[in-house]
Order: structure tokens, then C-alpha cells, then sequence
């Protein structure tokens, strides 16, 4: 049977990997992903989760570590942040192209430098094309949910590609929140015992990971990019199984009040909550303000996306890190990249917020809104622009 | 440990694990000395492999000349990719997801760089966890595959495409860092050094290192002609050279006691090793004369480790 509990967000996030049964966790401690791999080692230390906990001796190695066991066919988890993820980059992007189902928590965080624990997307744009399945949750049963569901899709034969959850750091992680935890009965009923397609075995030897001349190289891209692109049918088939047996659904863009907006904030990961009353305030004011919160990132959801932009006028797009030397946030690129078609029907503003954990007030989000308004009654958008910032 | 049977010219195990038809250099030493590691322990295993030569030459897609499951992951992480595989085998054995009773040889291979400068932190990593495993470091004194670069571990004097021989300097200037040390001090259960020019020595220390419960290394000493700038018949009488004067000894050291496998009553001067090889060729006597105290001074003390810790 469910049970609601009260507990920290981390800590949901280990217990699902626990209820998941993961075989192998590898992992480094970083802030502030420390509670999740803390709380697994406790786990592992007790009894209640049978898996070997490697405490490797940097993040390069738990990515490595996670490559030999996930290849060997056992179900593999890690989590990491910031530094971590960058340290660990290089094998991030080969244990995708050697379509190995890991499953790794990023609790956000700036990167360095100056060095700083604090939340934002910086880490998580420095991977963008690591070719994994990626996806942002919002809050703790979010953060539970996704990583029962990460696994399935994983895994799934049809996809075989690692997945990274994204949660924001402290925002997410050490808030303390009602999580609805499924039971190990549920969890089975969900998640079938993972069969990897290849495994290393003496019985039937296969050489993993060699050696692509260029006659090679460019077909092995190909088809891992379709590999990714299709992994979307799959996603959307385990995230709408998950929510008809347990009653909460995930969709690749969550939307709130867009069916007659016509200018939106677009958030990813944490932010969507106080964008929410932003939204709500908005709508006392008499405006038609509306939310787009853009939960899968990739596959990037093309179609789901234009369907939410449909009506729109305006886009407020809150990035929350920088593309250096160009044309501003990560995410509004991406964003301006996938509306081509409509430029000259939506105005895109680009709002740079929120990095390193700095505070972002109802009244900013608000303000973003009615910048955008202006910009649309203008009918041209504004240059990006960092907000909060002291010049 | 179960009863080891010994390796001998009879009992030479037929079955062939690195397949012929790889695409290494004529003679390389390298791929001598996995083919008779691979050998020695027999098919039961699986080998994760540094990005290096022994990587580029035996996998170029769709060819492989591996008849066991082979990982390559990247340059540094051998040992850790080694890692994650022995403990995938550990608890999925615990969850009767392998056979329980079923032996498999973790293997990990990697060059002198991908092991002492690049992949160091990986495998100490490794050790000290005490993950159950046989890390192999085939020594060829430089990073061969990008073209002789040199490592910390080429020997002073060697002129590398890094440490080249000019007016104005020897070649390498610093000393060899002493891996097989550096590995005992893990106190680990097994550390030996080997060279295929001693084969049936080499052969009996990789089934020593996979029947040992706990982390395994062994470094093997593996002439490199196209980077040595030998003859590609050179290797075997190269590496004997390298044991007889000294250069390279052969020894084991088992649960901390030091043992010399090949013992010599006199060494032979170092410059009958030197001379055979283009990368010593700009070496004045002065030059010999310190390899020569240096060669002296290691092996004394390795003779007296033996003596106190044998
Ligand atoms: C992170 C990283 N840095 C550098 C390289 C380039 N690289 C590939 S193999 C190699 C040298 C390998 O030398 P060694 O480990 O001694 O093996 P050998 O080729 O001599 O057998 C280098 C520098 C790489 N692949 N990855
Ligand atoms: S360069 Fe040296 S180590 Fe590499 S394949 Fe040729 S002989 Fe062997
Ligand atoms: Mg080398």
C-alpha cells in the first residue's frame, strides 16, 4: 500500500532507488547531492537494500564504474552535481554512446567558478549534448516518481540509453516535503527485473566500445541520435502507465492556465512553483498570463511544445544559465531554434535569473511577464537580459 | 586460493584468447605479453581495456581479435570500469543471477601512461577498495599509441617525442616512477612484475594474480620496437637484457614478502642493454655511468628487501 510520509527530498529520491532494487551504486559526495548517496550507503549498511555501494575516489570513476556494471547487466545508479558532473563529463557522453541504461540524479548546481553550492542549471547545460535521456522535476513526489519510471524507460529495449533526473540543489534536495511512496509490491508491479540486451559474459563474448574509423563514426552518431529521438514514444508510453496505475501522470510540457494566455513564463525544474503565483497574481491583475514548464529536455518534445505554444503572443523564457558570447540563455536558443517557423507570430524575451541560488521574487517573475507584454506590443523582442543584477 | 597448476613447456594451454590478425607493429612486445597473460588464465574473463595500443589494435570495428567480453570505456579508467564489472559479478552472483560457483577473471589492461600518469588515481582507487581483480600495466616506457610520447615511466636518457635528445638536454631527465612500489604499498595481496621474454615465469604470475582473492598487479615489462627504435626481432633479447642487467628484475611480492624470481650471480653492464636501442643512441659515458649507479642502487635494495621481507 502507498503511504504519504513527511522526509527530505534526497532521501525520497534514495528510497525510490532502493524500492528500484538497484544492483550497483558508485558515487562521489558532492553538495548537494551528499544526502541521496549518503542515505543509500546507510541503506546498503543495513540491510535494506542489497547492492554493492563502490565509494569511488572521484566522479570520473563512479561514471566509469557505472560503465563496467551497467555493460556487465546490472542495474546501475549514481548521482552527482556541479563539479562532479563536469569531472565525470567525458564518460557521461560514452556510457550514451555505448547505450548503457544508467540512471543518474543531478541535484543542480552552479559551476564553478567562483566556486558556489548553490542551485542553478550551469551544470546541467554543460552536458546539454551528452545524448541521455533528460528530464527536470519540480518537487519531492516528482523527484520520487521520476527515478521509478527512469529506470523502466531505461532499460526498455527500445530505448537502452541512460537517463539523468534533474532536481534543483537545496531548493529540491534538502526541502523536507509529503512524498506518497509506493510500495515494493506496486514498485514490482511496475518495474520488471532489468534484462540487458548485451552484457559482458564469458558464455557469449562481445568486445564493447571499439574502435569507430571514420567509415563507422558517423552511422554510430546516426544512429544513436534516432535511438534518442525514438526514446520519446517510450517515455510518454511509461510516464502514462505510471500515472493510469498510481494516478499522477507526467507530461513532456507541463502546462498552467495556457489555453487562453497570451503571453507565458517558461521554467524548468523548481522555478515553475513561484512562477505559478506569478501566473495567479497575474490573472487577479487581469492578464492572460499563462506557464509553460518544460520537464523533458531530451528528446527535446518538438510537437507537445508548439501544441503549447499554439496561441501565444509572448514568451518569457527564464534561463538559468549563460551560452557565453552570444545570444543569451541556453534554453531561450533552443526555444527560438524550435519556434523558427512562427518568429514572426511569438516574441521570445530572454530572462537570465536565478544563477547560484540568487532569490527570484514573485514580482521579477511578474515583471518578465510585463516586459514580454511590452516587447509583444512593440512586435519585437528585447535583448536578454540578466535579472537582479547589480551594474 | 585453490591448488595453482603450474604452467610448464608441456603443460602449455593450447586455447588462444588474443586472436592473430591484429593490427600492432611487427615484434611488439606489448601484445606478446597479453597474449600469454590471456593464456595463462584461460577464458573465463573479462578484460577491461585503456584506450592505448592493445585497445586501437585489436577493435577497429566490426573487427575484433577479443574471444572474451572486452570493455573499452576510456584512457584513465581501467581500473575503474574493472571495478564496476567486479561488482556487477559480486552481487549479481548474491542474487543468483550467476552462477554462485562460477570463477570469472576481472581483468584490467593499460599502458605505462594509462597507469602511471593519467589512470594512477583510478587504480589506486581500485586497490585500496580491494576489489577482487588483476591489474595488468604492460610497460613500453612511453605513450606509444599517440606517437612516443614520453611517460613517468621512461627511463632517464630516453629520447621520447616529448623528452627528444637535443644540444641541450639528454633526453628524459627524470627517473622511472617505480609502479610495481607504489602498488605494494596498498598492501595489496599480489604484486609482481613479468616480461615475455621470461614467458613460463610471466604465464604462472597472471594464474597466480587471478586465483589471489583481492586486487592483483602485475607489471610487465613489454618492448616496444617501433618506439624503442629496435629491430622487430629485438623484444625477447631485449627483455632478457633488461632482466639481466638489472633494468627490470623480476620479482614478486606476495602478501608483503618480496621474492626475485630470476636471480643473476653478477649483472651485465647496462650498456649492452642501451646499445640495442635507438632511443638510448645519444648517451655519452657520463650519461651510462649514472644509469649504471642508479641500476646498482635499486637492485641492492631490492636484494635486501628480499632479504628482510622474503
Ligand atoms: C583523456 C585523454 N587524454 C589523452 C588521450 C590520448 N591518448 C590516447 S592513448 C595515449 C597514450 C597511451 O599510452 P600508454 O598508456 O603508455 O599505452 P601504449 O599506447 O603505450 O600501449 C594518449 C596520450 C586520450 N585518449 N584521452
Ligand atoms: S607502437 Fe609499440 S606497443 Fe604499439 S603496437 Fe607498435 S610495437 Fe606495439
Ligand atoms: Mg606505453
Amino acid at each position: 500500500m502507498s503511504k504519504r510520509v513527511g522526509i527530505e527530498v534526497s532521501l525520497g529520491v534514495s528510497e525510490a532507488v532502493k524500492l528500484c532494487n538497484a544492483d550497483v551504486v558508485a558515487a562521489y559526495p558532492i553538495t548537494p547531492q551528499t544526502h541521496i548517496v549518503e542515505h543509500l550507503s546507510e541503506l546498503v549498511a543495513n540491510g535494506e537494500l542489497d547492492a554493492e555501494f563502490v565509494p569511488v575516489e572521484s566522479e570520473h570513476s563512479a561514471m566509469s564504474v557505472c560503465c563496467g556494471s551497467s555493460a556487465t547487466g546490472a542495474r546501475t545508479y549514481t548521482a552527482t552535481s556541479s563539479q562532479g558532473l563536469a569531472l565525470m563529463s567525458e564518460i557521461v557522453y560514452i556510457a550514451s554512446s555505448m547505450r548503457l541504461p544508467i540512471v543518474m540524479t543531478v541535484a543542480d548546481r552552479s559551476l564553478s567558478g567562483p566556486i558556489s553550492i548553490w542551485n542553478d542549471h550551469t551544470d546541467a547545460m554543460s552536458i546539454r549534448d551528452c545524448g541521455w535521456i533528460q528530464y527536470f522535476v519540480e518537487n519531492g513526489q516528482e523527484a520520487f516518481d521520476a527515478h521509478i519510471m527512469a529506470f523502466k524507460i531505461a532499460e526498455d529495449h527500445r530505448v537502452i540509453l541512460p537517463v539523468m533526473v534533474h532536481l534543483d540543489g537545496f531548493i529540491l534536495t534538502h526541502m523536507i516535503e509529503p512524498i506518497e511512496f509506493l510500495s515494493q509490491e506496486e514498485v514490482n508491479s511496475f518495474l520488471p527485473e532489468f534484462k540487458p540486451a548485451l552484457a559482458l559474459n564469458p558464455d557469449k563474448p562481445v568486445t564493447m566500445g571499439p574502435v569507430g574509423v571514420p567509415e563507422i563514426y558517423t552511422e554510430v552518431k546516426k544512429a544513436q541520435e534516432v535511438a534518442l529521438k525514438n526514446s520519446k514514444s517510450v517515455i510518454l508510453e511509461v510516464w502514462k502507465e505510471f500515472g493510469d496505475k498510481f494516478g499522477r501522470y507526467f507530461n513532456p510540457v507541463e502546462t498552467y492556465k495556457i489555453d487562453d494566455a497570451e503571453i507565458a513564463l517558461l521554467t524548468m525544474g523548481s522555478f515553475g512553483e513561484p512562477a505559478m503565483l506569478a501566473v495567479d497574481e497575474l490573472r487577479k491583475e487581469g492578464e492572460k498570463a499563462g506557464l509553460i514548464k518544460l520537464r523533458l529536455w531530451r528528446p527535446f518534445p518538438i510537437e507537445e511544445f508548439l501544441e503549447a505554444t499554439n496561441n501565444l503572443k509572448g514568451l518569457a523564457v527564464v534561463d538559468r544559465a549563460i551560452t557565453y558570447g552570444t545570444t543569451g540563455g541556453p534554453v531561450a536558443i533552443e526555444i527560438r531554434n524550435v519556434l523558427y517557423e512562427k518568429k514572426d507570430s511569438i516574441i521570445i524575451n530572454d530572462f537570465i535569473a536565478g544563477l547560484a541560488g540568487r532569490d527570484v521574487r514573485i514580482n521579477q517573475f511578474k515583471q518578465m511577464y510585463y516586459e514580454t507584454k511590452e516587447a509583444v506590443k512593440n512586435g519585437k523582442a528585447n535583448e536578454y537580459k540578466f535579472i537582479g543584477v547589480r551594474e | 586460493m585453490a591448488t595453482i597448476e603450474k604452467i610448464t613447456a608441456k603443460k602449455l594451454p593450447k586455447e588462444e584468447i588474443l586472436s592473430y590478425g591484429h593490427r600492432a607493429c611487427q615484434g611488439c612486445g606489448e601484445l606478446l605479453s597479453v597474449r600469454l597473460i590471456t593464456k595463462a588464465i584461460g577464458p573465463d574473463m573479462i578484460i577491461a581495456n585503456a584506450t592505448g595500443c592493445l585497445e586501437i589494435v585489436t577493435s577497429s570495428f566490426p573487427d575484433s581479435a577479443w574471444r572474451v567480453p572486452w570493455i573499452h570505456v576510456a584512457f584513465e579508467n581501467a581500473a575503474a570500469v574493472a571495478s564496476g564489472v567486479e561488482s556487477a559479478i559480486k552481487v549479481l552472483k548474491r542474487k543468483g543471477k550467476l552462477p554462485k560457483d562460477r570463477n570469472i577473471t576481472v581483468l584490467a589492461f593499460a599502458g605505462d601512461g594509462g597507469t602511471a600518469d593519467i589512470g594512477l588515481q583510478a587504480l589506486s582507487g581500485a586497490l585500496e577498495r580491494g576489489h577482487n581483480f588483476v591489474y595488468v600495466c604492460y610497460d613500453n616506457e612511453a605513450y606509444m599509441n599517440t606517437g612516443i610520447q614520453r611517460s613517468s615511466s621512461t627511463p632517464f636518457g630516453a629520447s621520447t617525442t616529448t623528452s627528444p635528445a637535443g644540444k641541450k638536454s639528454i633526453g628524459q631527465h627524470t627517473k622511472k616512477k617505480n609502479l610495481p612500489e607504489i602498488a605494494v604499498a596498498h598492501g595489496i595481496p599480489y604484486v609482481a612484475t613479468g616480461c615475455p621474454a621470461y614467458p613460463y615465469d610471466l604465464m604462472n604470475k597472471a594464474r597466480k594474480a587471478a586465483a589471489i582473492e583481492g586486487p592483483a598487479y602485475l607489471h610487465v615489462f613489454s618492448p616496444c620496437p617501433t618506439g624503442w627504435r629496435t629491430l622487430s626481432d629485438d623484444a625477447i633479447e631485449i627483455g632478457r637484457l633488461a632482466v639481466k642487467t638489472g633494468v627490470f628484475p623480476l620479482y614478486e611480492v606476495e602478501n608483503g614478502k618480496y621474492k626475485l624470481n630470476v636471480k643473476s650471480r653478477e649483472l651485465i653492464p647496462v650498456e649492452e642493454y642501451l646499445k640495442t636501442q635507438g632511443r638510448f643512441r645519444h648517451l655519452k659515458e657520463e650519461h651510462i655511468k649514472i644509469i649504471q649507479e642508479e641500476v646498482n642502487k635499486n637492485y641492492e635494495l631490492l636484494l635486501k628487501k628480499c632479504e628482510c621481507f622474503g
